[in-house]
């Protein structure tokens, strides 16, 4: 049984042929596309290490048949940073030790610019972390995670005011 | 994950065509059935992928006060429409309590009702479980039973089912609308889960190739709205499955109980509605001994199914509390930690 399916990914369309529709989102990314930035953790959707976003919402893509995706618009963590500038949440993760070994990170950054983009938790840092616990971390960089969120959130907002002015 | 057949129907009579062949599953969101299929619980012959129904996925209100949810109406979606969280506020709340923000935006409504018990002598695919393999045996009785039934179960199942939406939406009333080759029919949420008896593979009262469209509330779940909260005890503050939960939903008037609704999660093999509870409250005054006895009655049936006597006093507590927390009425935003009762106070360090 042959599949293709046509993507966006990062801004550029990807059409995929799939010889097993047993293929997920995640591997599609990691073993077809080469773009491994996005992580293989658990694969049972428990640690969000492979969280990208998808239509703009983040989402687990190890729990996602990449047949299901034809259409969708993907963006993962090498399609965060605009013309070899850092993204706001890129930046703040660096600034404030949001991670220590790493391997956690994209999928931390993603869901946090989902996050972000969501609107509910605002700067409240009790609401980050509850809409941050779909990412787990070995190394217990919570705290940086925390402030980098909400430093985040400022450059964000900061940049938006340069722009609308 | 075993090899299965894809297939994307336009419609939903190709969709149930597709979907009544032996060993055929429907796929939405995904969330539990690749878990599932990557576990080799589950070893679906084919996907039918229903993702992309048109008509599934809106939010109606309805004439007469009710709603009416699209079955593929993603779980996020619905917890964040401020009108269904304004009218429906134990329900969002219960929403927000279960999973992580990912696994929300990815669940739907259709597939939270048919979401497979988190009993792990069903997920170990090695030992004997008369869900898996009819017959087989019940390796949870003697064993790990912290997440096992003390209501509703059989000595051949003791697994719970682990919906939080489901407990809200049993309170409240909620209706099943079902498409199937015989055409579209409705029934009671309180009726759609079975209870495992001899056969617990059998869980709802869906036949092979019927289709979960819509969820309805009706208007009468919305006078509740003041008085509605969800409370939820697990392992960790969030993103972890219930050991114990109840909805409790009040009708304050005159300073007496007019109506209650109370149901329990965690610790029943479907989302567990306590109408004996719900009795004992009518007329009294919202105060502790009421709300004790009330949480007596709702637990009055339960019985250990292994080393789980715990969820007993456990589930009393829980029910007690969230009728105390109905009471003090509904928070006009809902907690940071929603259904936790380790909801921080303002100024308070993080738990």
């Amino acid at each position: 049984m042959s599949l293709s399916v046509l993507l966006s990914v990062n801004g550029v369309a990807r059409e995929v042929a799939l010889d097993d529709p047993r293929v997920t989102l995640l591997d599609l990314l990691r073993e077809r596309l080469g773009l491994t930035g996005t992580k293989k953790g658990c694969d049972r959707g428990q640690c969000g290490a492979c969280t990208v976003l998808v239509d703009g919402r983040r989402i687990n893509s190890c729990l996602t048949l990449a047949a299901s995706c034809d259409g969708a618009r993907v963006l993962t963590i090498e399609g965060l940073a605009e013309e070899g500038a850092l993204h706001p949440v890129q930046e703040a993760f660096i600034a404030h030790d949001g991670f220590q070994c790493g391997f956690c990170t994209p999928g931390q950054i993603m869901s946090a610019v989902g996050l972000i983009l969501e609107g509910h938790a605002g700067d409240d840092p009790e609401r980050i972390r509850e809409g941050m616990s779909g990412n787990i971390c070995r190394c217990g960089a919570y705290a940086g995670i925390t402030a980098a969120i909400l430093d985040a959130e400022r450059r964000l907002a900061e940049r938006n005011r340069a722009e609308a002015a | 994950m075993n090899r299965f057949d894809y297939v994307r129907p336009a419609t939903f009579a190709e969709a149930i065509a597709a979907a009544s062949e032996p060993g055929a599953a429907y796929l939405a969101g995904g969330t539990n059935l690749l878990d599932l299929m990557k576990g080799g619980i589950v070893r679906p012959g084919r996907l039918v992928d229903v993702s992309r129904l048109p008509g599934l996925g809106a939010i109606e209100w309805l004439a007469d006060g009710g709603v009416r949810i699209g079955a593929l109406v993603r779980n996020s979606d619905l917890a964040h429409d401020s009108e269904f969280a304004r009218r429906f506020p134990a329900v969002a709340e219960a929403l927000l309590s279960g999973a992580s923000a990912q696994l929300r935006n990815m669940a739907t409504v259709g597939g939270n009702l048919l979401q497979r018990t988190r009993c792990a002598h069903f997920y170990d695919v090695a030992g004997a479980c008369n869900k898996r393999a009819p017959g087989a045996g019940c390796e949870a009785r003697g064993g790990e039973a912290r997440n096992a039934a003390v209501l509703g179960w059989s000595e051949h199942c003791i697994a719970t089912h682990p919906s939080d939406f489901c407990v809200a939406l049993v309170a409240l009333d909620a209706v099943v609308e079902i498409a199937g080759q015989g055409g579209e029919y409705q029934v009671p949420l309180e009726d759609f889960h079975r209870l495992p008896g001899e056969t617990p593979g059998q869980e709802s009262v869906l036949e092979p190739g019927e289709l979960i469209i819509a969820v309805r509330l009706p208007a009468q779940a919305a006078s509740f709205s003041r008085h509605a909260r969800y409370l939820k005890i697990r392992d960790r503050t969030s993103f972890a499955f219930a050991v114990a939960s109840a909805a409790a939903a009040l009708r304050i008037e005159q300073g007496a109980i007019a109506a209650a609704r109370i149901a329990l999660g965690g610790v029943a093999p479907k989302p567990w509605r306590a109408r004996l509870a719900e009795r004992a409250l009518i007329g009294v005054g919202p105060d502790r001994t009421h709300f004790d006895r009330a949480a007596e009655a709702a637990l009055a049936d339960a019985r250990p199914s292994g080393d789980n006597a715990f969820k007993i006093e456990l589930a009393r507590r829980i029910v007690a509390r969230a009728l105390a927390l109905a009471a003090a009425g509904t928070p006009a935003r809902l907690p940071a930690l929603p259904g936790s009762p380790f909801s921080p106070v303002a100024g308070v360090l993080h738990v």
